[in-house]
């Protein structure tokens, strides 16, 4: 089984975003980067199948120098091989699709790992743009995986409900929360990433799709009211919520 | 110029987002001076067709056969880009639902487009639509413009209005050719959850956090919400111990909600959580620590105990509402 999985390397959830002067992206200094969160459920659940299925994993980043960090972690948890698709500059997610397949048509994974979505831009969109450029099926938003001869079998969250979805193989799959429950990188896998080449290549962006025109900050909310100490203030808070908000 | 809205039903019902979906397409068409259609995919569908009138589509092509019984988002999305180029439409848009994201970048693909996803405003400006979206989990905003001659938009649930209106719409059946390899991945079932509605989807919002002490006093957010018909939410600290289902999980790693009202209850309002939340359009917090983050968000704020105030406010909502 040969098993891919493509991760981003995004700023912390933590960060308070600052904008740059020229309105079209963020300032960075000082700004902490790691693994997006959905990734790590992606790179988990490719090691849980290599070790129940064997295979080897690869994980594969596009993006500048900095994301060699997010390419080690994915190593340290245990992934053999990795792949940075370098690009310093602007890029969208079609861009990125484009790299992204490339690459992975060459390396005929039968199974292609993805987060649903970068925590960054929230686009949720490169994985199907993969799948779609493949030619490959695909699955989102997955919170159990269970792959078997050749077809897996996929539940997938929509609204109100789950999804139980079949796929043949190879395959996309989109990793959501509850998927699994990513292992802590070990002092000895720690070690061991260092070692691991990360193999370098430039990346083979297409053409900006989509163009930023501003980015900018939410409009600041006001103070709120506090309607009160104890159950005292119920009354007021349903009266304002009626005829002040009229949202009930 | 012509624009497609994609009105998505489940089980032969529309979704609300497919009226959204309709509606802000047909106002962006009207602005444009362009043409508009509305595009129905399922299997026993064409009854329920006409309702899209009500949303300003004058004209529905309605594409029901009976291999669309069980979705496939590969088979779907070929019917729609098919439809797209016989109808010459340049301007597609889909509901940013969970559907509609798997769809939307299948769709883009095919037709050479560049994708503009979870929009929460569309304006058009000097002829060109300017899409803005939050970014960052709501952080920052971008405004963003397709620069390929089709343009695709998905347009977050829960923020463009549905009222209906007056209107009827001329149904047009038609069929798309498909192949066994255009399914290359089908739903062979649905769970469906609970009897609340989706925290996506619900207009108002009661959610619970770290501070209601166990699983076992959630009771007190379900019966509030119960009350108000609302969708049941839960920070991470309560869904990573067990005591909720992920799928409640509101914030950065979580959903991203636009109920109309949000209810936070013994939630701190941690960065992460804010960023899921935050565009509700009123914000009530209850919580015992008046230095809580949560109370910079909101509209409305009890500095108290949940296990005093929710009852109470139950109670009295239930005299309020007649019920
Ligand atoms: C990568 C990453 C992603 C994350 N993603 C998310 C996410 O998507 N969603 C999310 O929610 N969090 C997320 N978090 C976690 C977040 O940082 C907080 O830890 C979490 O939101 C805290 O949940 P809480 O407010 O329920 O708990 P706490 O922060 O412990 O707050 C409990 C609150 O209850 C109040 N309280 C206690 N008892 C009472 C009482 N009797 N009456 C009234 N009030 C009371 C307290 O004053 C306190 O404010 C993420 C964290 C990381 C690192
Ligand atoms: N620069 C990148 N390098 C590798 N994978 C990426 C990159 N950007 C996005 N992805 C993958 O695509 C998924 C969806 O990203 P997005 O469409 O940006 O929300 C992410 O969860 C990653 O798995």
């Amino acid at each position: 089984m040969k098993i891919a999985v493509c991760v981003n390397h995004v700023p912390d959830t933590e960060t308070k975003i600052k904008i740059n002067s020229d309105t079209i992206s963020i300032d960075t200094n000082g700004v902490n980067f790691m693994l997006s969160p959905y990734d790590e459920f992606a790179v988990e659940e490719a090691l849980r199948i290599k070790e129940k299925q064997n295979g080897d994993v690869t994980v594969i980043s596009l993006g500048n120098d900095t994301h060699k960090e997010t390419l080690r972690k994915a190593l340290a948890m245990g992934v053999e091989k990795a792949v940075l698709l370098k690009s310093d500059g602007a890029r969208d997610s079609f861009g990125i699709a484009f790299a992204l397949a490339e690459e992975l048509r060459q390396m005929a994974p039968d199974i292609i790992l993805f987060g649903k979505q970068s925590i960054d831009y929230d686009d949720a969109q490169v994985g199907t743009l993969v799948a779609e450029m493949l030619n490959l099926p695909s699955v989102a938003v997955v919170v159990k995986l269970d792959v078997q001869n050749g077809k897996a079998i996929c539940e997938r969250e929509i609204e109100g409900g789950h999804e139980v979805v079949e796929t043949k193989l190879p395959a996309v799959i989109l990793a959501q929360k509850g998927l699994n429950e990513p292992r802590y990188p070990s002092l000895k896998g720690i070690m061991a990433a260092k070692s691991k080449p990360i193999l370098e290549k430039p990346a083979v962006l297409a053409e900006m799709r989509v163009e930023t025109i501003q980015l900018r900050k939410p409009p600041a909310k006001g103070a709120g009211k506090v309607v009160g100490t104890d159950k005292s203030a119920v009354p007021e808070l349903i009266r304002l919520l009626h005829e002040e908000a009229k949202v009930i | 110029m012509k624009v497609l809205a994609f009105a998505e039903q489940r089980d032969n019902k529309f979704k609300k987002s497919a009226f959204e979906t309709v509606k802000a397409a047909r106002g962006i068409a009207d602005q444009l001076g362009a043409e508009f259609v509305a595009l129905v995919i399922g299997s026993g569908v064409a009854q329920v067709a006409a309702d899209l009138g009500a949303y300003g589509a004058t004209k529905v092509i309605v594409v029901d056969d009976p291999s669309h019984a069980q979705h496939s988002n590969t088979a779907c999305a070929k019917v729609i880009a098919t439809i797209a180029t016989k109808e010459g439409a340049t301007l597609i848009m889909l509901p940013a639902s969970q559907m509609g994201k798997d769809l939307a970048p299948r769709v883009a693909v095919k037709l050479n487009a560049g994708l503009a996803a979870d929009c929460v405003a569309l304006k058009v400006q000097d002829g060109n639509v300017i899409a803005t979206r939050p970014v960052f989990a709501g952080k920052a905003i971008i405004d963003v413009r397709v620069k390929t001659l089709t343009k695709v938009f998905t347009l977050r649930p829960n923020v463009f209005t549905a009222a209906a209106s007056q209107g009827s719409a001329a149904i047009e059946k038609t069929s798309v050719a498909l192949e066994p390899s255009d399914f290359g991945s089908v739903v062979k079932e649905v769970k469906v959850a609970t009897g609340r509605p989706d925290v996506t989807e619900a207009d108002i919002i009661v959610s619970g956090g770290r501070g209601l002490k166990g699983p076992e006093n959630f009771y007190l957010i379900e019966q509030l919400a119960d009350v108000l018909g609302a969708g049941v939410g839960a920070s991470r600290a309560v869904v990573d111990a067990g005591w909720r289902p992920h799928d409640e999980q509101v914030g950065q790693t979580g959903k991203t909600v636009s109920p109309t009202m949000y209810v936070a209850c013994a939630i701190s309002g941690a960065v992460q959580h804010l960023a899921g939340m935050s565009s509700s359009k009123y914000i009530v917090a209850i919580n015992k620590d008046k230095d809580a983050p949560i109370f910079q968000v909101a509209d409305y704020g009890i500095v108290g105990d949940v296990f005093e105030i929710l009852p109470e406010l139950t109670s009295e909502l239930k005299k309020t509402l007649g019920k």
